[in-house]
């Protein structure tokens, strides 16, 4: 089947099965690679990207769904927030392998969006859906302290 | 500096065309200085810009390896850290192999440690020939040449690398370059250098295996047996052949699985799902896990072989006279690795044989397998290494295992076709090359005062080196090093300390798993020292100290890091907090465990961590190793098993075998303890420790001793 998408600010389309999830379209068919598939079943987040600005879990979001929605994956976020959000994971060195991080980094977009000065359980609840193999939790919540903190700057 | 390299001849070499200076060094000493059409083991190049590339022999799994190598050459050389680039080696073990292994390959937390030597005298060797081409051009004194972030200098006159590449390329290399004295380290052990690998992968640039497309390339996936060692008899793929994408099934040659190509990666793992195949399961695992721990505890009770030199009669005979004693039970699960990225590689033809695009932890293992399948020579085989999404010992396999897949697949479509073979998570779970399920059941006699009188201590485990190429440097008297390791070796004076061992037979395959033995050895032995304080109710740091003799230089840095340990922590005698400490990897690190219970729920609020790792190259990175590590072990410890009803895996995929959390990851504070010491490894030695840490901090505050794990079985909650 031919879908229209929206993605990262450029229309798409694409020709494949109905009921694809979103995942695999981003990667396969139009190779923007920056997204993961870590589980397939919504679980660990490595799949995050944003659907009219909000977070969703890509390998589970089926095709039909995401069709004339606006779509960003990591290789398309601009604007203050996430260009704060990025550097501070470069100031911090969050990353280990890096194979999670561009899901937390979208998860945490989104967090800082909608709440620039989050509580410690603000970010516990909303990177809970990220899991990182490495552990680089850390990190993870000390870069959006110091993001969180250059935004109210 | 325990690094020694037996002669150290340097060579490089100007490309025709475009003049680029390439500096590596023989450390066999086969080939003499001076024959610039000879480029060997090439770990630094230059070019006329003033860029540096440095040359990375070993993969990037996370652990910090391109950013420490890059550290290494980057500090002899004085270069500007912004213009150092780094690539990943080819496969080639000749110029890069590992030099504790002899082979080219990455793990056992080897990486800085077998390079801290080669890669700054590469570096060394570079800086060499760029001042004598400045003094020559110039027309000044070697001597009176400084350098300094990029820029050579010398009174008014300045120039960057790039400005003495072509006439450095023309000079012959001294045999031994002079290395900097630790006192004139700017980079190393001095700051926090961003990591190399930083922005590519804040940014979705990163390229890891699975990112990799090959025009033409078809994507497979392996249905296999539902059972270790089963073969299949038959399939039926006519379900799979109704969906759109599919390309082809075919049995594996060795009938271990079906594999399964199509047009993209959901249609590989729909049509491999709808497969129907009959299994052979004559010589498969059909056991359940209460059958499989039984045989484990059976294995205790008269274990075939004995580690050390006090045998078991001895140390029983020594626990008879005992005023009173401590015993132990503990079980481990079976762990699955689970990296963030599913294995995966892509193989695609060449002129003379194959390329794969792999996170590759063991090219030459993989090079030697996949010729053996492919009937190539080794040098046929090409490996580009890429990013590796985790690894924690799974990536590296004596078999090659997922590569070997990858070859068949290749070949049994006609070897024209690039192919892409994906795991996916349940593939992963489900996949074996385990943690071996693991039992240790110890006896410890004690006299009236609390002094050890003896310590019978059993393992029963799979070993993991035996009937591998490992096997003669691993299996001595038939005790698999990495099944007692941690234990047999441990550090403390224990007096009468018998250590025997029981092989565990089963086709479940299994592996080194972050920190191999260590992960289940360190639990047991810090928990039972833990219950010997208790039980003599003596402090447990201070009992420990006391069990290491200050004149041995490994038991005198351990009761460093336990110092460390105690004062960052603040520990004083009576504090209802766990404490563990563990050698591994020639590195020593103790944790004290702060937890918080509510009831039947826990949580792990705070790990102090303290570390001797000798020189500590990067001191950002081995802190993110003590975090990474020892939240890696945490997970495992407090939820993580992989379990079998009838030989059949009972774990899928992570909502069953649930990763580590933001929500339990607890805060972190580390110190690195000051040393001049050779570099040792940082990836592992803080994952053993942490887990009887928690543990004994939940005995501390409950009462309660954990000796089954993981630790959810024990009716608390981790919340």
């Amino acid at each position: 089947m031919l879908f229209n998408l929206n993605i990262n600010g450029q229309a798409r389309s694409v020709e494949v099965e109905a009921g694809t999830p979103l995942l695999w379209v981003i990667r396969d068919e139009l190779k923007l690679t920056g997204t993961k598939f870590g589980c397939g079943v919504a679980s660990c987040g490595a799949c995050t990207v944003h659907l009219n600005g909000s977070p969703i879990l890509s390998c589970s979001f089926p095709i039909d769904s995401a069709a004339g929605n606006n779509i960003t994956t990591i290789e398309g976020l601009q604007g203050e927030v996430a260009e704060t959000v990025q550097l501070a994971w470069r100031e911090k060195d969050v990353v280990q392998c890096g194979y999670c991080q561009s899901g937390q980094i979208m998860s945490a977009v989104d967090l800082l969006t909608r709440n620039s000065s989050p509580s410690d359980s603000d970010i516990d609840s909303a990177m809970s859906g990220n899991a990182c193999r490495c552990a680089t939790y850390v990190r993870i919540r000390d870069a959006i302290k110091l993001a969180s903190q250059k935004l109210e700057a | 500096m325990t690094i020694q390299l037996s002669r150290r001849d340097f060579l490089k070499s100007a490309a025709a065309s475009t003049v680029v200076l390439v500096v590596g060094l023989n450390s066999k000493g086969l080939l003499a200085a001076g024959q610039p059409d000879m480029v060997i083991n090439p770990f630094v190049r230059i070019d006329q810009d003033g860029f540096i590339t440095v040359i990375a022999k070993h993969f990037e799994m996370g652990q910090g390896t391109t950013t420490g190598l890059t550290t290494l050459v980057a500090e002899e050389l004085d270069a500007d850290w912004q213009t150092v680039k780094v690539d990943f080696a080819p496969a080639n073990a000749a110029k890069y192999k590992n030099l504790f292994w002899g082979v080219q390959g990455t793990g056992g937390s080897t990486a800085i440690a077998n390079s801290f030597m080669q890669y700054r005298t590469a570096g060394a060797a570079a800086r060499e020939l760029l001042v004598r081409a400045a003094a020559e051009h110039w027309g000044v004194d070697a001597a009176d040449i400084t350098l300094s972030n990029g820029i050579l200098a010398a009174g008014s006159k300045q120039g960057h690398f790039g400005e003495f590449v072509a006439d450095a390329a023309r000079l012959i290399p001294s045999d031994n370059p002079v290395l900097k004295s630790p006192d004139q380290f700017k980079l190393i052990g001095k700051r926090a250098l961003p990591r190399k690998d930083s922005q590519s992968k804040t940014d979705g640039s990163a390229i890891f295996a699975i990112d990799v497309a090959i025009p033409g390339m078809v994507y497979a996936a392996i249905q296999r047996s539902p059972r270790f060692g089963g073969k299949v008899t038959s399939f039926d793929s006519s379900a799979a052949e109704k969906l759109s994408g599919f390309i082809d099934a075919k049995a594996l040659p060795n009938q271990a699985g079906v594999v399964v190509y199509a047009k993209n990666t959901w249609a590989a793992f729909q049509a491999r799902d709808a497969i129907r195949t009959e299994w052979d399961n004559t010589t498969a695992e059909s056991r359940s896990n209460a059958d499989m721990l039984e045989s484990l505890r059976q294995l205790t009770t008269n274990p075939e072989y004995e580690a050390l030199s006090v045998k078991r009669d001895q140390a029983q005979a020594s626990i008879t006279a005992a005023a009173k004693t401590v015993e132990a039970e503990f079980v481990f699960p079976f762990l699955a690795h689970a990296p963030m990225e599913p294995l995966n590689c892509v193989i695609e033809p060449t002129e003379n044989g194959v390329r794969f695009h792999d996170g590759c932890q063991a090219p030459s293992a993989v090079q030697g397998n996949v010729a053996h399948v492919l009937g190539l020579q080794t040098e046929q085989v090409e490996i580009n290494t890429v990013y590796a999404g985790g690894s924690f010992g799974r990536r590296s396999t004596t078999t090659s295992d997922y590569q070997v897949e990858a070859a068949h697949a290749f070949a049994l479509l006609g070897k024209k076709t690039p192919v892409k073979l994906v795991w996916s998570r349940e593939d992963d779970i489900r996949g074996g090359y385990y943690r071996p399920m693991t039992v240790h059941s110890a006896k410890i006699g004690l006299d009236d005062s609390g002094k050890i009188l003896g310590w019978d201590h059993r393992v029963a485990t799979k070993p993991i080196m035996k009937g591998g190429p490992w096997e003669s440097y691993a299996v001595k008297d038939g005790v698999d090093r990495t099944s007692v390791e941690g234990c047999a070796d441990t550090l403390y004076q224990v007096p009468e300390f018998a250590v025997s061992l029981g092989d565990f037979k089963s086709t479940i395959p299994v592996l080194w798993w972050r920190s191999v033995g260590h992960s289940h050895t360190a639990y047991a032995m810090e928990s039972l020292l833990d219950m010997i304080a208790h039980e003599t109710q003596q402090d447990p740091v201070d009992m420990r100290i006391g069990m290491l003799d200050p004149s041995d230089d490994k038991q005198r840095r351990m009761a460093g890091v336990i110092e460390a340990a105690r004062d960052l922590s603040e520990w004083k005698k009576g504090d209802r907090r766990g404490f563990a400490a563990h050698f591994s990897f020639n590195t020593w690190v103790a944790v004290v465990a702060d937890v918080s219970v509510n009831g039947n729920q826990v949580h792990v609020d705070k790990l102090y961590i303290a570390v001797d790792c000798g020189i500590a190259v990067n001191p950002d990175v081995i802190k993110a190793q003590m975090e990474g590590g020892a939240g890696y072990g945490l997970g495992a410890v407090l939820r993580n098993e992989i379990t079998f009803t009838d030989g059949e895996v009972e774990q899928s995929n992570f909502p069953d075998y649930e990763p580590l959390r933001i929500t339990d990851m607890p805060a972190i504070e580390v110190v690195i303890v000051a040393s001049a010491e050779a570099p040792s490894g940082v990836g592992e030695p803080a994952t053993p420790p942490t887990g009887p840490a928690v543990a004994n901090a939940i005995f501390a505050k409950t009462g309660k001793r954990i000796t089954q794990l993981p630790m959810s079985k024990s009716g608390l909650q981790f919340v």
